[in-house]
């Protein structure tokens, strides 16, 4: 049974660097070769400050942030039995490499649905970054799902 | 690859995402994913962890399905064009599988002066099953 009194429940700030290495190296692991993720000048010239960020390169700031984790121990999960059964991100100003994101994650609903695959639970986390300028960046919603 | 810049003029609703579709994922590509992203659930490394489970082996990222339906949008769309960006995960990966991304403009309108579209997206292996849906709202430059 999913624990309705985890909504709500907010985790302490986490923040990340923006690195172009670290860019380049995800943009090489899905097999993107669009020159903006790796090309300085190629990104400037196309208007960029920097070079480019894949669209969902923000799940390496999560990950980074040790969400995994937190969801695995606080919410007492069975990494065996979890899912990640869907992601979305909101797009508030653009990210460059240089910037400092900091993180806060909370979990904004907790749920049970039956289906053909009997009833599963439903943890939705909602993390919303902020770059070294207090501007919102991203928000970031990702759903598990754990099978029981 | 990006092409040319698409403007909001260019596109109209039930009109189409050019089709995307990837190479072939490897077992060395999920291990490279792995390191990129720093998700090391061994699940999409670890060959045994992933017959314990019952996938006979390992699987992909949902978050690398998630990345070459995003490859599908940046190649037509660029890389400023994004408000939304949201995908449900269907289907698990296994290497070898071919990943073909699919869109349609179900809706163009004007918001707070921006110019934008809503597409459907849809993400099929190589025999046709669904891995990916998702919908994505992109704002786009016009030519006047």
């Amino acid at each position: 049974m999913v624990d309705k009194s985890i909504i709500g429940r907010e985790y302490p700030a986490f923040t990340f660097e923006v690195e172009k290495g670290k860019i380049r190296e995800f943009a090489r692991a899905i097999g993107d070769k669009n020159p903006l993720y790796y090309d300085e000048k190629a990104a400037k010239e196309a208007g960029f400050e920097g070079i480019a960020i894949p669209p969902s390169f923000p799940t390496v700031f999560a990950m980074a942030g040790g969400l995994m984790e937190v969801m695995l121990g606080d919410l007492k999960l069975d990494l065996a039995k979890i899912l990640h059964g869907g992601q979305q991100y909101e797009y508030f100003k653009p990210i460059k490499p240089g910037d400092t994101v900091t993180g806060k994650v909370r979990i904004a609903n907790a749920f049970e649905k039956s289906g053909k695959g009997g009833t599963m639970d439903f943890i939705v986390m909602e993390t919303t970054y902020t770059n070294q300028n207090g501007e919102k960046v991203l928000v970031d919603t990702s759903t598990m799902i754990q099978r029981r | 690859m990006a092409g040319k810049q698409v403007f909001f003029e260019n596109v109209n609703e039930g009109g189409s995402m050019p089709e995307f579709v990837s190479e072939p994922l490897t077992e060395t590509q999920f291990v490279m994913y792995a390191g990129a992203s720093g998700d090391f659930n061994p699940l999409h490394t670890v060959h045994s962890f992933g017959e314990m489970v019952g996938y006979g082996g390992v699987i992909g990222h949902g978050m690398l399905s998630m990345a070459v339906v995003g490859r599908g949008i940046t190649d037509w769309l660029g890389n400023k064009a994004l408000k939304k960006f949201g995908v449900s995960f269907r289907a698990v990966t296994k290497p070898k599988d071919v990943i073909t991304v699919k869109g349609v403009v179900s809706k163009k309108y004007t918001e707070g002066g921006n110019n934008c579209i809503d597409i459907d997206l849809v993400a099929e292996n190589q025999r046709g099953e669904t891995v990916v849906t998702g919908n994505a709202t992109a704002a786009l430059p016009s030519k006047s």
